[in-house]
């Protein structure tokens, strides 16, 4: 966090898909940056273009037939929208590593996990089979795979979903990467295997000195290991802020909904958790004004329902909301 | 974990041990890989173990009856039958591989391009494909031998042409499921580049359904070289496969039936060794799969 500009730095990210009815854009406008040594969370809802935001920064979406509209995304003074894929193939597993949410088909099953890993240390690295190897063993023993020389030698599919999860992590770290982006990494396994996962990539983090962003829907998650928190919610970014202040005083109706909607949260201020009424906003049909205004307590016609709602400056971060209600009362006021 | 995350096991060979260990299990694909075997050693050891030179005929032992001497009997030139058997076997066996190696040369790539592009490109050669299969394998080969005129070159050529569309398919279609994994999208996220993609990603969770159908395509082009040459499209005398021989004998059946049966039952063992081995490593590669974790 010492450094004068973010190793990652979003700024007016619009992302769209191809629908029946023309375009859609699942990503609206992000911004957001992760500093060095950083942990970033972006939080939401599924389908809050949490992942694709993420995956558009590192040209991941235009094979699957999505377009970047809009903005710009700063990796380390390099400017990765637009950017031909021979430049992004060398960045890709090399300066960023990626963690997908599906441990048990992320694994390439024609291959030892061993191979795998060895293959992107000697494209990125130039190395020797032998020296890749070693890397590749060293990467696992890292992760904490008991007895990682012989496990490089088995096959994904005798690997469990927690141990997979642990593989994917090797192979994303194995190069020494700036940032890592875990999307949803921990969504597929059993809570236990999830304190574990997290536990390394915490680890991890401090021993490498890179910088993470997770994404995730659990605020759980969020709690243990961000240092700052992006929440997304219809494609947008609606609130922005460090990760105590977030917990403590949030701004966002959405945000607060989250919170109380948390069985943690919500048995510590004695209450039910509360959910928010309401469905999720669709990409085909985002409401006028604020994207959340059809669910949200504290609307009011007028600000909240026309035109579109710009994304202010708020102290240490960033609010997109025209009421902002005093949130400070307790559930009461609810 | 949900059901649904582990069917998402994709096709692969499996690492060799387990695969063999599965593929011995299976007691006719081994008694057709052991019989296939014998037939290749025989075919590779024919100028020793045949008894008689397979073009020396003689006019004074025309068609006869299987003695000690002539196992099968001789032919309609006093040839011995066996002998020449053993050397067709290698006319017979190198033609299947030959129209196979064409059909996977032109098949596998245009099956991985068309299924891993999709769009224009797979319209186009999925197009072009579903013309060539609209034709009976054999009547469009027989076309394309007369172009080119008879030789077993050329025959094999025409197989192979006419056989690249099926492995296209295959590979096509494994392909089309491949792309989708997510073990796809994680090697473009390590900078893989496309063509890395297919060569190291794509490829080798191709292969089983691959090898399977190269198995059961070798027994029909064997069958196929068998029908041309019956016809004196393929392999021109003096020299002779199985099928040419086949040919020859057949005017003669009602006087000498033996040469006709043991061209035909040696055809016969042969196309079923393929087919039952193509079975074997499609249950060996398959039972993998279902296995899952």
């Amino acid at each position: 966090m010492t450094a004068d500009r973010p190793l990652l730095d979003i700024k007016g990210l619009t992302v769209q898909f191809p629908s029946p009815n023309g375009f859609l854009t699942v990503v609206d406008d992000v911004s957001f940056s992760v500093g060095r040594n950083d942990i970033v969370c972006i939080v939401g809802e599924s389908g809050s273009g949490k992942s694709v935001t993420t995956q558009a920064a590192v040209g991941l979406v235009q094979p699957k037939g999505g377009r970047v509209t809009a903005g710009s995304a700063m990796f380390d003074g390099q400017e990765l929208i637009g950017a031909s894929n021979r430049t992004l193939n060398r960045i890709r597993g090399n300066d960023i590593g990626f963690i997908f949410q599906e441990p048990m088909s992320s694994l390439n099953p024609a291959y030892t996990v061993g191979e795998q890993i060895a293959e992107v240390v000697r494209r990125h690295r130039g190395a020797s089979r032998k020296e890749a190897w070693a890397t590749a063993v060293q990467a696992l023993d890292r992760v904490h795979i008991a007895s990682a020389a012989t496990r490089a030698e088995a096959y994904p599919h005798q690997f469990s979903g927690g141990m997979r999860q642990r593989v994917m992590i090797a192979m994303a770290i194995a190069c020494g990467p700036k940032l890592l982006i875990a999307d949803e990494p921990t969504t597929a396994l059993d809570v236990t295997i999830q304190a574990r996962i997290l536990e390394v990539l915490k680890e991890l983090q401090q021993e490498l000195g890179m910088s993470v962003l997770f994404i995730t829907h659990d605020l759980g998650v969020v709690a243990e290991i961000a240092r700052s928190v992006v929440v997304m919610y219809g494609a947008q970014v609606v609130e922005s802020a460090p990760a105590a202040q977030l917990f403590a005083a949030p701004r966002h109706p959405y945000t607060r909904g989250l919170l109380e909607a948390m069985p943690q949260v919500a048995l510590e201020r004695g209450h039910d958790p509360i959910a928010i009424p309401g469905t999720v906003a669709q990409a085909h049909a985002w409401p006028k004004g604020c994207r959340f205004n059809p669910r949200c307590i504290y609307r009011q016609d007028g600000p909240c329902t026309t035109g579109s709602m710009p994304l202010t400056a708020e102290g240490a971060g960033l609010l997109r909301c025209a009421v902002r209600p005093d949130l400070s009362q307790g559930v009461g006021a609810l | 974990m949900s059901a649904s995350i582990l069917s998402a096991a994709p096709v692969a060979l499996p690492p060799s041990s387990n695969f063999l260990q599965r593929f011995c299990r299976n007691r006719t694909a081994v008694v057709s890989a052991v019989l296939l075997l014998a037939i290749v050693i025989v075919a590779i050891a024919a100028p020793w173990l045949a008894p008689h030179d397979p073009a020396k005929s003689s006019l004074r032992a025309i068609m006869r009856p299987p003695t000690w001497l002539h196992p099968f009997g001789t032919d309609d030139l006093g040839r011995d039958v066996l002998s020449r058997l053993m050397f067709a076997s290698r006319l017979s066996l190198v033609a299947s591989v030959q129209a196979v190696a064409i059909a996977l040369v032109i098949g596998l790539p245009l099956g991985l391009i068309s299924g891993y592009l999709r769009g224009w490109v797979d319209t186009i050669i999925m197009r072009l494909n579903d013309a060539l299969m609209s034709f009976p394998a054999l009547i469009l080969a027989v076309v394309i031998v007369g172009l080119l005129g008879p030789s077993l070159t050329n025959a094999m050529t025409a197989i192979g042409l006419v056989y690249a569309p099926r492995i296209m398919r295959v590979v096509r279609g494994s392909t089309l499921s491949v792309r989708e994994e997510v073990y796809i999208v994680a090697a473009r996220a390590t900078g893989c580049s496309d063509a890395r993609i297919v060569a190291r990603h794509v490829l080798p969770n191709v292969t089983g359904p691959l090898v399977v159908q190269a198995t059961v395509l070798m027994g029909q082009a064997l069958l196929a070289e068998a029908g041309l040459s019956f016809l004196g499209l393929g392999v021109q005398p003096p020299q002779a496969s199985w099928g040419a021989m086949l040919g020859t004998a057949f005017p003669y059946m009602a006087e000498s039936p033996v040469p006709t049966i043991a061209s035909g039952v040696v055809i016969s063992v042969t196309v079923l060794c393929f087919n039952l081995i193509g079975d074997g490593i499609r249950d060996s590669v398959g039972r993998m799969r279902r296995a899952g974790d």
